[in-house]
């Protein structure tokens, strides 16, 4: 009778073996995956590639130091519009600091989390490293960590904030379009700017081109949206790069704030989906007594920028991330609603 | 031979221990938010994430996104989440993964919403409260249970009471069922909006400001609400004044709204008892502001009204948010009110559709009375203006609805 079902139990237990081995456990620390020559100062091994983009993400006046890892000998996919296909194996990394002094650099920064987004076969996994006080490495977290930071502005002002790491689902809330999880930043349209490498300063689609990290570049390559604190180019522009960068990864369509209807990729076109004249459906006190997200010519009676100027967590947004106000991006927002017709 | 037994047996002992399913137990304490957030990750599914009975100090949201998992209590009155001095995080808990069952506990005071559940198959919240303990306050979170984008939800014997907005909210969804449940307190006590085959029997919808809504709106990804019974629930003394956030559309609802129907498509309600409600017993209407969407539909279809128990039910209306109502009833309005409003084919005579249908409903010491405001022509041929008030005009065949199934099991 045992001997009947020797072969199948051992077979069950063959499969159950392999798959409990498949699933790789992530590191403990930081640095067990030797992405930095000198992980405190984040300097990279050769290669960990460093980057930046045009229109970042507003995180409470972090500093955020962005870095790609690719197994050798593969590259990624260009793409204007959608973040680039990058190979199995890749590792997208990001430090968050607070600079000690902002009107000194060299003073330091005060390191307080890496956040790593790692593509395997099934897809991008979201992981979060915690900083310990000594800044000599960082560790795995899932529940994130709260940290009281304080750091002196560029106009010489002690600033505060409570700075929240996300845990690991609230990664989703940003990073997940259709289920799946993405990166947001590294998309062609985000990338085609300049970065001073140590070997001098590049275009970053440039550098990683002769680097053969990234093909299918296409010539020439499509002009960039604007960048939205450079005035040299449009309201209009820039309050949608503002948006687009920091209010789309929820609001699009099959991200997590599809539900709410209204969707401020830069694409968009139909203006009440852009929130002109639209009502507000779910937003209770969010909506400040306010009729319309925007009342075009009207930014004190627009809900965007009253959730935008709000730091109260049930009434402001973006949801996570932010516990200050920007207050170089509140203008913006403000003149470009005032401007709507 | 022997030793071959013994490997085999333990490779069936490893074999069943994977497929076994664990309980992690929580207890109140210090860092019960690290505690419980990373129980909540690192569960497997089918586990079952069990809280003691006690009171928890949550300061940042909670979130769930594993498949399957139980998150249990002791008791709605016993096992109590805290958000007093919630932090950060826009709701108390929000589970975004399916075949969740939320049993048993209680989330008090939450910053935003409660507890919200997005793009579930498959969500069941069992002898669930939530509450703001202080009463009703426009600084109160808007919803209280709040599943939306999902498929398959089950409300059962769970209370609501203080939500600004809606303390049991099912916004656009699929296959519902909200019973046995409780809502006061709240603007409206129990919500559908823009969802597909929803069943609300059983409940209580007390002292809110509207009893039990079922909307639909424009402009959202799912719309074209259809096929809602309400059925055999108490709608009693919805007296508590409208305390919602202006500008969101349940700040429209009008202080004492007994059930409201809204731009739906084959809407029953039947064996109702609804009482004590000043503006209104029953209420449908269409969605009358400005819109642009080509794909929605602002007029209500096929509303069957049947064998409901409707006393003392609009003997003061609202003469803000009901102007018309209080306008053309002087203020004391019948049992049943519909806007009257049509599409234009209709109102001049061309076609023809059952928008309200009336079978028999019961009111003590006289015959339950009704009124068609017909706003159309109030607003197009203010002269030529009457209301119609005669009930037989509107009795007609009753609509069947589809039965909600859920596919997914528990």
């Amino acid at each position: 009778m045992v001997k009947k079902y020797t072969k199948f139990i051992f077979f069950l237990f063959l499969i159950i073996l392999i798959n409990s081995v498949s699933y790789a456990k992530p590191h403990k620390q930081l640095s067990d995956y030797n992405f930095f020559k000198d992980i405190k100062n984040q300097i990279p091994i050769d290669e960990t590639v460093p980057y930046k983009i045009a229109n970042p993400l507003f995180s409470d006046y972090s500093y955020k130091f962005r870095f790609v890892h690719m197994p050798l000998n593969t590259a990624a996919e260009y793409s204007y519009n959608n973040v680039f296909n990058f190979p199995i194996g890749t590792t997208i990394i990001k430090t968050f600091g607070y600079p000690i002094d902002e009107r000194d650099l060299d003073k330091g920064f005060q390191l307080l989390e890496t956040r790593l987004l790692i593509k395997n076969k099934d897809g991008w996994e979201p992981l979060s490293y915690i900083w310990n006080n000594e800044q000599t490495n960082a560790f795995l977290k899932y529940t994130g960590h709260t940290f009281n930071v304080s750091w002196i502005s560029n106009n010489g002002q002690e600033k505060y904030v409570r700075y929240r790491a996300p845990n690991v689902n609230q990664c989703k809330n940003c990073h997940e379009i259709n289920n799946k999880i993405q990166p947001i930043g590294p998309k062609g349209r985000n990338m085609n700017i300049n970065f001073v490498y140590p070997s001098g300063e590049a275009n970053q689609i440039d550098f990683w081109h002769d680097r053969k990290l990234l093909n299918n570049i296409p010539t020439p390559l499509k002009r960039n949206p604007a960048i939205w604190n450079d005035t040299k180019y449009g309201i209009n522009e820039r309050a949608r790069s503002y948006l687009d960068a920091n209010c789309a990864h929820c609001h699009q369509k099959g991200a997590s704030a599809s539900n709410s209807g209204f969707y401020l990729n830069i694409d968009e076109n139909n203006s009440s989906i852009l929130g002109i004249y639209k009502t507000p459906v779910a937003a209770g006190r969010g909506s400040g007594g306010l009729k319309y997200i925007i009342d075009p010519g009207n930014p004190a009676d627009s809900i965007l920028l009253y959730r935008m100027i709000s730091t109260d967590p049930g009434v402001m947004m973006p949801e996570l991330s932010r516990n200050l106000q920007h207050e170089e991006a509140i203008p913006l927002i403000r003149e470009w609603i005032s401007q709507l017709k | 031979m022997k030793i071959n037994k013994k490997i085999i047996y333990f490779m069936v002992i490893i074999f069943i221990s994977n497929f076994s399913y664990g309980k992690i137990i929580i207890e109140p304490g210090p860092n019960a938010y690290d505690r419980i957030q990373e129980a909540l990750i690192l569960a497997e599914p089918y586990e079952n994430i069990h809280l003691s009975s006690g009171y928890y100090e949550i300061e940042d949201g909670l979130s769930l996104d594993i498949d399957n998992v139980t998150l249990s209590g002791d008791g709605l009155d016993k096992t109590i989440l805290s958000f007093k001095n919630q932090k950060s995080g826009a709701e108390g808990l929000l589970v975004t993964s399916n075949g969740v069952t939320l049993s048993d506990f209680a989330v008090e005071d939450t910053i935003g919403d409660a507890i919200v559940v997005k793009k579930a198959n498959g969500i069941r919240f069992l002898r669930v409260r939530v509450e703001w303990t202080d009463g009703p306050k426009s600084s109160n979170g808007a919803y209280g249970l709040y599943p939306v984008e999902s498929k398959d939800v089950l409300i059962d014997s769970c209370i609501a009471i203080g939500a600004s907005d809606a303390g049991i909210y099912v916004g656009q969804s699929e296959r519902i069922k909200v019973i046995n449940s409780e809502a006061k307190f709240n603007v409206a006590g129990i919500e559908i909006e823009n969802s597909y085959f929803a069943e609300v029997t059983n409940n209580i919808a007390h002292h809110n400001t509207g009893g039990i809504l079922i909307f639909d709106l424009p402009n959202l990804p799912q719309q074209g609400g259809h096929d809602i019974l309400v059925k055999n629930n108490k709608v009693l003394n919805n007296d508590t004044p409208n305390f919602a956030p202006k500008g969101n559309i349940v700040g429209k609802t009008p202080n004492g709204t007994g059930i409201m129907v809204m731009a739906n498509e084959k809407v029953i309600l039947e064996e109702n008892y609804i009482s004590g409600n000043a503006t209104a017993g029953i209420l449908v209407v269409s969605y009358l502001d400005e819109y642009e969407d080509d794909n929605y539909n602002p007029l209500p279809n096929k509303i069957f009204i049947r064998n409901n128990q409707l006393n003392n039910n609009g003997f003061d209306v609202d003469k803000v948010r009901a102007e018309p109502i209080a306008l053309l009833t002087k203020n004391k309005a019948p049992e049943i009110i519909w806007d009257g409003v049509t599409s234009f084919p209709e109102w001049i005579g061309l076609s023809k559709r059952q928008r309200l249908i009336l079978g028999p409903n019961k009111t003590k010491d006289r015959k339950t009375d009704m009124i068609n405001l017909n706003l159309m022509t109030y607003a197009l041929l203010p002269w030529f203006h009457k209301t119609k008030e005669d009930y037989d005009d509107y009795i007609g065949e009753g609509i069947s609805l589809t039965e909600v199934n859920f596919k997914t099991k528990w």
